[in-house]
Protein backbone atom coordinates (compact mmCIF):
# COMPACT_ATOMS: atom_id res chain seq x y z
CA UNK A 1 0.00 0.00 0.00
CA UNK A 2 1.07 3.37 -0.56
CA UNK A 3 0.78 6.64 1.00
CA UNK A 4 0.38 8.65 -2.50
CA UNK A 5 -3.72 8.52 -1.90
CA UNK A 6 -3.20 9.42 2.07
CA UNK A 7 -4.44 13.38 1.19
CA UNK A 8 -5.73 14.31 -1.93
CA UNK A 9 -7.98 16.73 -3.03
CA UNK A 10 -11.99 16.26 -3.42
CA UNK A 11 -14.30 16.65 -5.95
CA UNK A 12 -17.73 15.81 -4.51
CA UNK A 13 -19.88 17.18 -7.51
CA UNK A 14 -24.03 18.62 -7.36
CA UNK A 15 -25.34 15.01 -7.05
CA UNK A 16 -23.47 14.57 -4.01
CA UNK A 17 -24.64 17.91 -2.76
CA UNK A 18 -28.36 16.83 -3.22
CA UNK A 19 -29.84 13.48 -4.34
CA UNK A 20 -26.88 11.83 -3.77
CA UNK A 21 -25.77 13.43 -0.26
CA UNK A 22 -25.36 9.86 1.07
CA UNK A 23 -22.75 9.11 -0.73
CA UNK A 24 -21.16 12.84 0.24
CA UNK A 25 -21.78 11.44 4.14
CA UNK A 26 -20.44 7.79 3.66
CA UNK A 27 -17.72 8.83 1.63
CA UNK A 28 -16.34 11.23 4.33
CA UNK A 29 -16.80 8.84 6.99
CA UNK A 30 -15.40 6.14 5.40
CA UNK A 31 -12.22 8.34 5.05
CA UNK A 32 -12.07 9.65 8.48
CA UNK A 33 -11.98 6.07 9.78
CA UNK A 34 -9.51 5.11 7.51
CA UNK A 35 -7.32 8.11 8.24
CA UNK A 36 -7.13 9.22 4.94
CA UNK A 37 -7.76 13.32 4.47
CA UNK A 38 -9.97 15.22 1.94
CA UNK A 39 -9.36 18.13 1.17
CA UNK A 40 -12.53 19.98 -0.95
CA UNK A 41 -11.71 21.79 -3.78
CA UNK A 42 -12.60 25.56 -3.51
CA UNK A 43 -15.14 26.90 -5.23
CA UNK A 44 -15.28 23.85 -7.96
CA UNK A 45 -17.84 24.06 -10.54
CA UNK A 46 -20.79 21.45 -12.28
CA UNK A 47 -18.64 18.70 -14.40
CA UNK A 48 -21.64 19.19 -16.88
CA UNK A 49 -22.68 15.58 -16.43
CA UNK A 50 -24.39 14.05 -19.23
CA UNK A 51 -25.95 16.86 -20.55
CA UNK A 52 -23.43 19.56 -21.27
CA UNK A 53 -21.58 17.33 -23.79
CA UNK A 54 -24.99 17.16 -25.88
CA UNK A 55 -24.59 20.89 -26.48
CA UNK A 56 -20.96 20.89 -27.32
CA UNK A 57 -18.68 18.58 -25.76
CA UNK A 58 -15.67 21.30 -25.91
CA UNK A 59 -17.57 22.72 -22.95
CA UNK A 60 -17.66 20.05 -21.23
CA UNK A 61 -13.79 19.96 -21.41
CA UNK A 62 -13.49 23.54 -20.38
CA UNK A 63 -16.03 22.39 -16.85
CA UNK A 64 -13.63 20.10 -15.86
CA UNK A 65 -10.30 21.96 -16.88
CA UNK A 66 -11.64 24.55 -14.42
CA UNK A 67 -12.27 21.72 -11.45
CA UNK A 68 -8.32 20.46 -12.46
CA UNK A 69 -6.81 23.73 -12.43
CA UNK A 70 -8.04 24.13 -8.88
CA UNK A 71 -7.01 21.21 -7.48
CA UNK A 72 -3.79 22.46 -8.95
CA UNK A 73 -3.70 25.42 -7.55
CA UNK A 74 -4.33 23.88 -4.11
CA UNK A 75 -1.04 21.93 -4.32
CA UNK A 76 -2.36 18.96 -5.14
CA UNK A 77 -1.65 15.79 -7.71
CA UNK A 78 -4.83 14.16 -7.26
CA UNK A 79 -8.19 14.72 -7.45
CA UNK A 80 -10.78 12.33 -6.23
CA UNK A 81 -13.89 12.31 -7.38
CA UNK A 82 -16.39 9.69 -5.86
CA UNK A 83 -19.73 10.20 -8.54
CA UNK A 84 -19.08 8.60 -11.61
CA UNK A 85 -20.03 11.23 -13.93
CA UNK A 86 -17.84 13.46 -12.33
CA UNK A 87 -14.84 11.08 -12.43
CA UNK A 88 -15.75 10.14 -16.19
CA UNK A 89 -15.65 14.03 -17.04
CA UNK A 90 -12.28 14.89 -15.43
CA UNK A 91 -10.89 11.53 -17.19
CA UNK A 92 -12.14 12.56 -20.09
CA UNK A 93 -10.80 16.26 -20.19
CA UNK A 94 -7.72 14.70 -19.62
CA UNK A 95 -7.81 12.80 -22.26
CA UNK A 96 -9.08 15.43 -25.11
CA UNK A 97 -6.64 18.08 -23.66
CA UNK A 98 -3.52 15.52 -24.15
CA UNK A 99 -4.99 14.61 -27.48
CA UNK A 100 -7.03 17.54 -29.10
CA UNK A 101 -6.22 20.46 -30.50
CA UNK A 102 -9.70 22.11 -30.94
CA UNK A 103 -10.34 21.01 -27.16
CA UNK A 104 -7.43 22.51 -26.08
CA UNK A 105 -7.66 25.96 -28.01
CA UNK A 106 -11.33 26.55 -26.92
CA UNK A 107 -10.31 25.90 -23.08
CA UNK A 108 -7.77 28.39 -23.22
CA UNK A 109 -9.89 30.61 -24.58
CA UNK A 110 -12.64 29.94 -22.50
CA UNK A 111 -9.89 29.79 -19.23
CA UNK A 112 -8.56 33.48 -20.27
CA UNK A 113 -11.73 34.85 -20.51
CA UNK A 114 -12.97 33.68 -16.97
CA UNK A 115 -9.78 34.84 -15.98
CA UNK A 116 -8.03 31.62 -14.83
CA UNK A 117 -4.75 29.61 -15.56
CA UNK A 118 -5.53 27.36 -18.25
CA UNK A 119 -5.21 23.91 -17.53
CA UNK A 120 -2.64 21.86 -18.99
CA UNK A 121 -2.90 18.04 -19.01
CA UNK A 122 -0.75 15.45 -17.13
CA UNK A 123 -0.55 17.56 -13.70
CA UNK A 124 -3.22 16.43 -11.73
CA UNK A 125 -4.43 12.79 -11.96
CA UNK A 126 -7.92 11.68 -11.64
CA UNK A 127 -8.80 8.52 -9.20
CA UNK A 128 -12.60 7.28 -8.00
CA UNK A 129 -13.10 6.71 -4.16
CA UNK A 130 -12.93 2.74 -5.49
CA UNK A 131 -8.65 3.53 -6.48
CA UNK A 132 -8.60 5.96 -2.87
CA UNK A 133 -9.72 3.00 -0.88
CA UNK A 134 -7.96 -0.13 -2.72
CA UNK A 135 -4.68 1.75 -3.45
CA UNK A 136 -4.34 3.51 0.31
CA UNK A 137 -5.72 0.87 2.44
CA UNK A 138 -6.39 -2.15 0.33
CA UNK A 139 -7.81 -5.00 0.69
CA UNK A 140 -5.68 -6.65 3.70
CA UNK A 141 -5.99 -3.20 5.79
CA UNK A 142 -9.52 -3.27 5.94
CA UNK A 143 -9.51 -6.92 6.72
CA UNK A 144 -7.59 -5.85 9.55
CA UNK A 145 -10.04 -3.11 10.91
CA UNK A 146 -12.95 -4.96 9.96
CA UNK A 147 -15.17 -5.07 13.56
CA UNK A 148 -18.69 -5.72 12.19
CA UNK A 149 -18.14 -7.97 9.87
CA UNK A 150 -20.64 -8.03 6.73
CA UNK A 151 -20.76 -11.80 7.17
CA UNK A 152 -21.83 -13.59 3.80
CA UNK A 153 -24.12 -10.49 3.12
CA UNK A 154 -24.59 -11.26 -0.88
CA UNK A 155 -23.55 -8.49 -3.06
CA UNK A 156 -24.61 -7.96 -6.46
CA UNK A 157 -21.31 -5.59 -7.12
CA UNK A 158 -22.71 -2.76 -9.85
CA UNK A 159 -20.62 -0.19 -11.50
CA UNK A 160 -22.40 1.29 -14.16
CA UNK A 161 -21.10 3.11 -17.62
CA UNK A 162 -18.75 5.79 -16.35
CA UNK A 163 -16.43 4.06 -14.23
CA UNK A 164 -15.16 2.19 -17.62
CA UNK A 165 -16.29 3.47 -20.95
CA UNK A 166 -15.00 4.25 -23.15
CA UNK A 167 -11.36 2.21 -22.50
CA UNK A 168 -9.16 4.82 -23.78
CA UNK A 169 -10.27 7.36 -21.56
CA UNK A 170 -8.43 5.25 -19.15
CA UNK A 171 -5.11 4.59 -19.25
CA UNK A 172 -4.08 3.02 -16.21
CA UNK A 173 -6.31 0.81 -16.46
CA UNK A 174 -6.89 -3.09 -18.10
CA UNK A 175 -3.14 -2.85 -17.42
CA UNK A 176 -2.83 -6.42 -16.05
CA UNK A 177 -2.64 -8.12 -12.89
CA UNK A 178 -3.45 -5.40 -9.89
CA UNK A 179 -5.31 -3.01 -12.33
CA UNK A 180 -8.71 -2.30 -13.33
CA UNK A 181 -10.27 -3.46 -15.85
CA UNK A 182 -12.70 -2.70 -17.98
CA UNK A 183 -14.76 -5.41 -19.10
CA UNK A 184 -14.57 -7.48 -16.19
CA UNK A 185 -14.30 -4.48 -13.30
CA UNK A 186 -13.19 -6.03 -9.64
CA UNK A 187 -11.99 -3.05 -6.97
CA UNK A 188 -15.59 -2.73 -5.91
CA UNK A 189 -16.08 -6.75 -5.38
CA UNK A 190 -12.11 -6.97 -3.54
CA UNK A 191 -13.39 -4.25 -1.13
CA UNK A 192 -16.36 -5.78 -0.28
CA UNK A 193 -15.11 -9.27 0.13
CA UNK A 194 -12.14 -7.74 2.19
CA UNK A 195 -15.24 -6.89 4.59
CA UNK A 196 -16.83 -10.14 4.50
CA UNK A 197 -19.05 -9.78 2.26
CA UNK A 198 -20.28 -12.40 -0.62
CA UNK A 199 -19.79 -11.00 -3.80
CA UNK A 200 -22.79 -13.12 -6.39
CA UNK A 201 -21.57 -13.81 -9.46
CA UNK A 202 -23.77 -10.90 -11.63
CA UNK A 203 -23.32 -10.52 -15.40
CA UNK A 204 -24.45 -6.80 -15.24
CA UNK A 205 -21.67 -5.16 -13.44
CA UNK A 206 -21.57 -2.55 -16.32
CA UNK A 207 -24.88 -2.58 -17.71
CA UNK A 208 -26.45 0.92 -18.16
CA UNK A 209 -29.17 2.05 -15.99
CA UNK A 210 -30.44 4.58 -18.34
CA UNK A 211 -29.52 7.16 -15.78
CA UNK A 212 -28.66 9.29 -18.60
CA UNK A 213 -32.71 9.55 -19.24
CA UNK A 214 -33.94 9.05 -16.11
CA UNK A 215 -36.71 11.67 -16.16
CA UNK A 216 -36.84 12.69 -20.36
CA UNK A 217 -37.32 8.62 -20.98
CA UNK A 218 -38.56 6.86 -17.78
CA UNK A 219 -40.13 3.96 -19.60
CA UNK A 220 -36.94 3.08 -20.99
CA UNK A 221 -34.95 3.83 -17.88
CA UNK A 222 -37.77 1.30 -16.21
CA UNK A 223 -37.15 -1.26 -17.87
CA UNK A 224 -32.96 -1.36 -18.05
CA UNK A 225 -33.40 -1.03 -13.91
CA UNK A 226 -35.81 -3.57 -13.56
CA UNK A 227 -33.10 -5.71 -15.87
CA UNK A 228 -30.52 -5.15 -13.29
CA UNK A 229 -32.74 -5.46 -10.24
CA UNK A 230 -34.28 -9.07 -11.17
CA UNK A 231 -31.08 -9.79 -12.67
CA UNK A 232 -29.16 -9.44 -9.42
CA UNK A 233 -32.19 -11.35 -7.78
CA UNK A 234 -31.94 -14.20 -9.98
CA UNK A 235 -28.21 -14.30 -8.75
CA UNK A 236 -29.16 -14.04 -5.48
CA UNK A 237 -28.12 -10.84 -4.09
CA UNK A 238 -29.39 -9.56 -1.04
CA UNK A 239 -28.23 -6.28 -1.67
CA UNK A 240 -26.55 -4.14 -5.22
CA UNK A 241 -23.54 -1.93 -3.86
CA UNK A 242 -23.17 0.68 -6.16
CA UNK A 243 -20.14 3.64 -6.65
CA UNK A 244 -22.34 6.14 -8.68
CA UNK A 245 -25.25 9.09 -7.34
CA UNK A 246 -26.75 8.66 -10.96
CA UNK A 247 -26.89 4.88 -10.69
CA UNK A 248 -27.84 4.62 -7.29
CA UNK A 249 -30.58 7.09 -7.38
CA UNK A 250 -31.87 5.91 -10.75
CA UNK A 251 -32.19 2.28 -9.27
CA UNK A 252 -33.96 3.61 -6.62
CA UNK A 253 -36.12 5.70 -8.30
CA UNK A 254 -37.19 3.13 -10.87
CA UNK A 255 -37.52 0.66 -8.46
CA UNK A 256 -40.96 2.53 -7.35
CA UNK A 257 -41.55 3.40 -10.66
CA UNK A 258 -41.37 -0.49 -11.77
CA UNK A 259 -44.07 -1.16 -8.83
CA UNK A 260 -46.15 2.29 -9.43
CA UNK A 261 -46.31 1.97 -13.04
CA UNK A 262 -45.13 -1.57 -14.21
CA UNK A 263 -46.73 -3.64 -11.39
CA UNK A 264 -43.09 -5.09 -10.77
CA UNK A 265 -42.21 -5.11 -7.15
CA UNK A 266 -38.27 -6.14 -6.56
CA UNK A 267 -37.23 -6.71 -2.90
CA UNK A 268 -33.01 -6.44 -3.61
CA UNK A 269 -31.70 -3.22 -1.67
CA UNK A 270 -29.53 -0.81 -2.93
CA UNK A 271 -26.56 0.60 -0.88
CA UNK A 272 -23.36 2.56 -1.85
CA UNK A 273 -20.47 0.37 -1.00
CA UNK A 274 -19.18 3.50 1.06
CA UNK A 275 -22.25 2.57 3.36
CA UNK A 276 -21.46 -0.95 3.58
CA UNK A 277 -17.71 -0.69 3.95
CA UNK A 278 -18.09 2.22 6.51
CA UNK A 279 -20.35 -0.20 8.27
CA UNK A 280 -18.38 -3.35 8.45
CA UNK A 281 -15.60 -0.82 10.31
CA UNK A 282 -17.88 -0.48 13.14
CA UNK A 283 -19.71 3.13 12.03
CA UNK A 284 -23.68 3.22 12.69
CA UNK A 285 -26.03 3.38 9.76
CA UNK A 286 -26.95 6.10 10.48
CA UNK A 287 -23.59 7.71 10.43
CA UNK A 288 -23.31 6.90 6.84
CA UNK A 289 -26.53 8.14 6.12
CA UNK A 290 -28.29 4.95 5.32
CA UNK A 291 -31.54 6.42 5.93
CA UNK A 292 -31.15 8.86 3.69
CA UNK A 293 -31.29 6.94 0.97
CA UNK A 294 -34.66 6.87 -0.78
CA UNK A 295 -35.15 3.23 -0.64
CA UNK A 296 -35.83 1.72 2.44
CA UNK A 297 -32.84 -1.33 3.66
CA UNK A 298 -33.28 -0.87 7.68
CA UNK A 299 -35.28 -4.25 7.38
CA UNK A 300 -32.75 -6.54 6.64
CA UNK A 301 -29.64 -4.47 7.91
CA UNK A 302 -31.64 -5.44 11.38
CA UNK A 303 -32.11 -8.50 10.48
CA UNK A 304 -27.71 -8.92 9.61
CA UNK A 305 -27.05 -6.96 12.52
CA UNK A 306 -25.40 -4.26 10.99
CA UNK A 307 -28.15 -1.12 11.79
CA UNK B 1 -29.38 -10.10 -46.69
CA UNK B 2 -26.96 -6.70 -45.99
CA UNK B 3 -28.21 -4.24 -43.72
CA UNK B 4 -28.55 -1.73 -46.54
CA UNK B 5 -31.60 -4.09 -48.09
CA UNK B 6 -33.65 -4.26 -45.37
CA UNK B 7 -36.48 -2.03 -46.39
CA UNK B 8 -36.40 -3.91 -50.09
CA UNK B 9 -38.32 -6.46 -47.74
CA UNK B 10 -40.70 -4.47 -45.92
CA UNK B 11 -44.33 -5.64 -46.97
CA UNK B 12 -45.84 -2.89 -48.93
CA UNK B 13 -42.41 -3.56 -51.27
CA UNK B 14 -43.31 -7.23 -51.94
CA UNK B 15 -46.07 -8.77 -54.40
CA UNK B 16 -47.04 -11.91 -54.86
CA UNK B 17 -49.47 -13.10 -57.95
CA UNK B 18 -52.49 -15.38 -57.37
CA UNK B 19 -52.16 -16.83 -61.18
CA UNK B 20 -48.81 -15.46 -62.90
CA UNK B 21 -47.08 -17.69 -65.35
CA UNK B 22 -43.72 -16.34 -67.16
CA UNK B 23 -42.57 -18.32 -70.21
CA UNK B 24 -44.57 -21.75 -69.20
CA UNK B 25 -43.11 -21.31 -65.32
CA UNK B 26 -45.86 -21.13 -62.56
CA UNK B 27 -44.80 -18.17 -60.58
CA UNK B 28 -47.95 -17.75 -58.56
CA UNK B 29 -47.95 -17.61 -54.58
CA UNK B 30 -45.90 -17.11 -51.47
CA UNK B 31 -42.88 -19.69 -52.75
CA UNK B 32 -42.42 -16.72 -56.30
CA UNK B 33 -42.84 -13.45 -53.51
CA UNK B 34 -41.43 -10.66 -55.72
CA UNK B 35 -39.63 -7.67 -54.79
CA UNK B 36 -40.91 -4.33 -56.05
CA UNK B 37 -38.64 -2.43 -58.75
CA UNK B 38 -36.66 0.31 -56.72
CA UNK B 39 -35.53 3.06 -58.11
CA UNK B 40 -33.76 5.56 -55.40
CA UNK B 41 -33.48 9.56 -56.81
CA UNK B 42 -33.78 11.41 -53.78
CA UNK B 43 -30.69 11.27 -52.39
CA UNK B 44 -29.38 13.99 -49.86
CA UNK B 45 -25.38 14.01 -50.59
CA UNK B 46 -25.09 17.08 -47.58
CA UNK B 47 -26.78 14.85 -45.14
CA UNK B 48 -23.37 12.99 -43.95
CA UNK B 49 -21.14 16.69 -44.50
CA UNK B 50 -23.98 18.59 -42.18
CA UNK B 51 -24.17 15.43 -39.49
CA UNK B 52 -20.22 15.96 -39.41
CA UNK B 53 -20.24 19.67 -38.56
CA UNK B 54 -22.59 19.32 -35.29
CA UNK B 55 -20.56 18.38 -32.35
CA UNK B 56 -20.19 14.71 -32.04
CA UNK B 57 -20.38 13.80 -35.64
CA UNK B 58 -17.05 14.54 -36.56
CA UNK B 59 -15.71 11.34 -37.08
CA UNK B 60 -18.93 9.47 -39.38
CA UNK B 61 -16.59 8.35 -42.18
CA UNK B 62 -14.59 6.55 -40.66
CA UNK B 63 -17.25 4.13 -40.42
CA UNK B 64 -16.68 0.58 -42.00
CA UNK B 65 -20.05 -0.88 -41.34
CA UNK B 66 -18.90 -4.10 -38.81
CA UNK B 67 -21.75 -3.55 -36.74
CA UNK B 68 -20.20 -3.67 -33.18
CA UNK B 69 -22.08 -0.36 -31.97
CA UNK B 70 -25.97 -2.17 -32.73
CA UNK B 71 -24.23 -5.35 -31.44
CA UNK B 72 -23.08 -3.59 -28.16
CA UNK B 73 -25.93 -1.41 -27.67
CA UNK B 74 -27.99 -0.96 -24.98
CA UNK B 75 -31.26 0.63 -26.38
CA UNK B 76 -30.93 -1.80 -29.49
CA UNK B 77 -31.78 -4.79 -26.90
CA UNK B 78 -35.26 -3.32 -25.60
CA UNK B 79 -35.56 -2.18 -29.10
CA UNK B 80 -34.55 -3.80 -32.33
CA UNK B 81 -35.63 -0.93 -34.47
CA UNK B 82 -33.02 1.69 -32.76
CA UNK B 83 -30.36 0.72 -35.01
CA UNK B 84 -27.15 3.16 -34.85
CA UNK B 85 -24.75 0.64 -37.10
CA UNK B 86 -27.81 1.16 -39.80
CA UNK B 87 -28.25 4.59 -39.18
CA UNK B 88 -25.06 5.75 -39.82
CA UNK B 89 -24.58 3.81 -43.14
CA UNK B 90 -28.25 5.70 -44.61
CA UNK B 91 -26.40 9.06 -43.28
CA UNK B 92 -23.31 8.12 -45.61
CA UNK B 93 -25.89 7.25 -48.72
CA UNK B 94 -27.83 10.01 -48.49
CA UNK B 95 -30.85 7.98 -47.84
CA UNK B 96 -32.90 10.58 -45.72
CA UNK B 97 -36.29 9.27 -46.20
CA UNK B 98 -35.43 5.74 -44.92
CA UNK B 99 -33.63 7.66 -41.99
CA UNK B 100 -36.71 9.69 -41.40
CA UNK B 101 -38.56 6.67 -41.12
CA UNK B 102 -36.83 6.17 -37.17
CA UNK B 103 -36.47 10.01 -36.61
CA UNK B 104 -38.32 10.03 -33.44
CA UNK B 105 -36.50 7.21 -31.67
CA UNK B 106 -32.54 8.36 -32.27
CA UNK B 107 -32.91 11.00 -29.42
CA UNK B 108 -33.29 7.25 -27.23
CA UNK B 109 -29.42 6.90 -27.62
CA UNK B 110 -28.82 6.38 -23.75
CA UNK B 111 -25.10 7.43 -23.79
CA UNK B 112 -24.20 4.28 -21.82
CA UNK B 113 -21.03 4.30 -24.21
CA UNK B 114 -20.93 0.51 -25.04
CA UNK B 115 -20.69 1.40 -28.59
CA UNK B 116 -17.56 3.70 -28.47
CA UNK B 117 -16.05 1.20 -26.33
CA UNK B 118 -16.82 -1.29 -29.36
CA UNK B 119 -15.71 0.85 -32.00
CA UNK B 120 -13.01 -0.18 -34.12
CA UNK B 121 -12.48 2.97 -36.04
CA UNK B 122 -13.20 5.43 -33.19
CA UNK B 123 -16.37 6.73 -35.16
CA UNK B 124 -17.68 7.88 -31.05
CA UNK B 125 -20.88 5.97 -32.34
CA UNK B 126 -22.58 7.93 -28.87
CA UNK B 127 -21.55 11.41 -30.28
CA UNK B 128 -23.11 10.55 -33.82
CA UNK B 129 -26.24 9.75 -32.45
CA UNK B 130 -26.44 12.99 -30.72
CA UNK B 131 -25.17 14.80 -33.56
CA UNK B 132 -28.27 13.23 -36.39
CA UNK B 133 -30.72 13.69 -33.48
CA UNK B 134 -29.78 17.64 -33.25
CA UNK B 135 -29.78 17.79 -36.85
CA UNK B 136 -33.26 16.01 -36.99
CA UNK B 137 -34.86 18.86 -34.86
CA UNK B 138 -32.57 21.55 -36.13
CA UNK B 139 -34.30 20.71 -39.83
CA UNK B 140 -37.33 21.08 -38.44
CA UNK B 141 -37.93 17.01 -38.63
CA UNK B 142 -38.52 16.63 -35.35
CA UNK B 143 -39.68 18.69 -32.20
CA UNK B 144 -37.11 19.44 -29.44
CA UNK B 145 -37.19 15.70 -27.83
CA UNK B 146 -37.18 14.89 -23.89
CA UNK B 147 -34.31 14.35 -23.98
CA UNK B 148 -33.03 17.97 -25.49
CA UNK B 149 -35.45 20.14 -23.17
CA UNK B 150 -33.62 18.14 -20.33
CA UNK B 151 -30.08 18.50 -21.70
CA UNK B 152 -30.98 22.61 -22.29
CA UNK B 153 -32.84 23.29 -18.58
CA UNK B 154 -29.66 21.46 -17.06
CA UNK B 155 -27.21 23.33 -19.00
CA UNK B 156 -29.05 26.59 -18.72
CA UNK B 157 -28.05 25.78 -14.91
CA UNK B 158 -24.74 25.09 -15.42
CA UNK B 159 -23.92 28.10 -17.49
CA UNK B 160 -25.85 30.56 -14.93
CA UNK B 161 -24.41 29.97 -11.93
CA UNK B 162 -21.93 26.89 -12.04
CA UNK B 163 -23.30 24.53 -10.71
CA UNK B 164 -27.29 22.99 -10.27
CA UNK B 165 -29.34 21.59 -7.81
CA UNK B 166 -31.16 18.52 -9.03
CA UNK B 167 -34.61 19.85 -7.23
CA UNK B 168 -34.91 22.49 -9.31
CA UNK B 169 -33.75 20.55 -13.00
CA UNK B 170 -36.25 18.43 -11.83
CA UNK B 171 -38.87 20.87 -11.92
CA UNK B 172 -37.70 22.86 -14.28
CA UNK B 173 -38.14 19.79 -17.23
CA UNK B 174 -41.38 18.67 -15.89
CA UNK B 175 -42.64 22.46 -16.01
CA UNK B 176 -41.12 23.00 -19.76
CA UNK B 177 -42.71 19.52 -20.90
CA UNK B 178 -46.14 20.04 -18.77
CA UNK B 179 -45.86 17.01 -16.85
CA UNK B 180 -47.53 17.08 -13.40
CA UNK B 181 -44.98 17.32 -10.83
CA UNK B 182 -46.89 15.02 -8.08
CA UNK B 183 -46.30 11.51 -10.44
CA UNK B 184 -47.73 8.74 -7.95
CA UNK B 185 -44.05 6.80 -7.95
CA UNK B 186 -42.42 10.46 -7.25
CA UNK B 187 -44.52 10.95 -4.20
CA UNK B 188 -44.19 7.39 -2.95
CA UNK B 189 -40.47 7.57 -3.03
CA UNK B 190 -40.76 10.80 -1.10
CA UNK B 191 -42.77 9.94 1.30
CA UNK B 192 -40.29 6.88 1.97
CA UNK B 193 -37.83 9.10 2.36
CA UNK B 194 -39.52 11.70 4.38
CA UNK B 195 -40.91 8.99 7.11
CA UNK B 196 -37.13 8.61 7.30
CA UNK B 197 -35.11 11.53 7.52
CA UNK B 198 -33.99 13.50 10.19
CA UNK B 199 -35.76 17.11 10.70
CA UNK B 200 -32.44 19.18 10.33
CA UNK B 201 -31.31 17.27 6.84
CA UNK B 202 -34.22 18.34 5.23
CA UNK B 203 -34.36 21.61 6.02
CA UNK B 204 -30.95 21.79 4.48
CA UNK B 205 -31.97 20.43 1.33
CA UNK B 206 -35.40 22.32 1.64
CA UNK B 207 -32.85 25.29 2.10
CA UNK B 208 -31.00 24.23 -1.08
CA UNK B 209 -33.65 24.84 -3.57
CA UNK B 210 -34.42 28.30 -2.26
CA UNK B 211 -30.84 29.76 -1.80
CA UNK B 212 -29.52 28.07 -5.42
CA UNK B 213 -26.00 26.71 -4.85
CA UNK B 214 -23.27 28.83 -7.34
CA UNK B 215 -19.86 28.95 -7.82
CA UNK B 216 -18.76 32.51 -6.32
CA UNK B 217 -17.15 34.77 -8.82
CA UNK B 218 -18.68 32.66 -12.25
CA UNK B 219 -19.77 35.91 -13.70
CA UNK B 220 -16.57 36.03 -16.25
CA UNK B 221 -16.86 31.98 -16.99
CA UNK B 222 -20.61 32.41 -17.72
CA UNK B 223 -20.12 35.29 -20.13
CA UNK B 224 -17.33 33.29 -22.29
CA UNK B 225 -19.39 30.12 -22.17
CA UNK B 226 -22.80 31.88 -23.69
CA UNK B 227 -20.68 33.96 -26.22
CA UNK B 228 -19.08 30.37 -27.18
CA UNK B 229 -22.57 28.70 -27.42
CA UNK B 230 -23.53 31.59 -29.38
CA UNK B 231 -20.58 31.18 -31.63
CA UNK B 232 -21.25 27.62 -32.06
CA UNK B 233 -25.18 27.43 -32.69
CA UNK B 234 -24.31 30.27 -35.69
CA UNK B 235 -22.24 27.95 -36.69
CA UNK B 236 -24.02 24.93 -36.87
CA UNK B 237 -26.68 27.13 -39.23
CA UNK B 238 -24.28 27.68 -41.53
CA UNK B 239 -23.41 24.40 -41.63
CA UNK B 240 -26.83 22.68 -42.41
CA UNK B 241 -27.79 26.16 -44.44
CA UNK B 242 -30.31 27.35 -42.16
CA UNK B 243 -30.73 30.77 -42.12
CA UNK B 244 -30.82 33.13 -38.16
CA UNK B 245 -34.39 31.97 -38.24
CA UNK B 246 -33.95 28.09 -38.60
CA UNK B 247 -35.63 28.37 -42.01
CA UNK B 248 -33.93 26.12 -44.58
CA UNK B 249 -32.15 28.72 -46.99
Amino acid sequence: MSDKYKKVAYYPGCALEGTGHAYNRSTKELGKALGLELDELKNWNCCGAMEVKNVDPKLQTYLSARNLSIAEDMGYKTVMAPCNGCYHNLKKAEYDLAHDETSREVTDRLSRKAGHKTYEAGKVETIHALDWIKESVGEEGLKARVKNSLNGLKIANYYGCMYTRPRHIFPEKDQGPGSESTAQPHFMDDLLAAAGAENVNYPLKTACCGGAHTLSDSDTSTKLVLNLLTTAEACGADVIATECPTCHTGLEMHQARAEKVFGRKTKVKILYFTQLLGMALGLSARKVGVQENFSDSMDLLRERGLF
Amino acid sequence: MPIHEKSLIRPENLVTHEHLEIEGVDVSGHWSTFINTRAVSDYNEQMQEEIAALPGGEYIHRCWQCGSCTNACTVNAINPDFNPRYWIYLIRMGFESELLRDKDIIWQCVSCNKCTYACPRDVFPEGVMKATAHWLELKGHTEKKPSMVFDEAFSEQVFATGKIEDGRVLREFFARTKQPLLQDWLIALVRSLVSRLPVALMMKLGLATLFRPRTRGWGKAQAAIEEYVHEREAAARKALHLDVQGAER
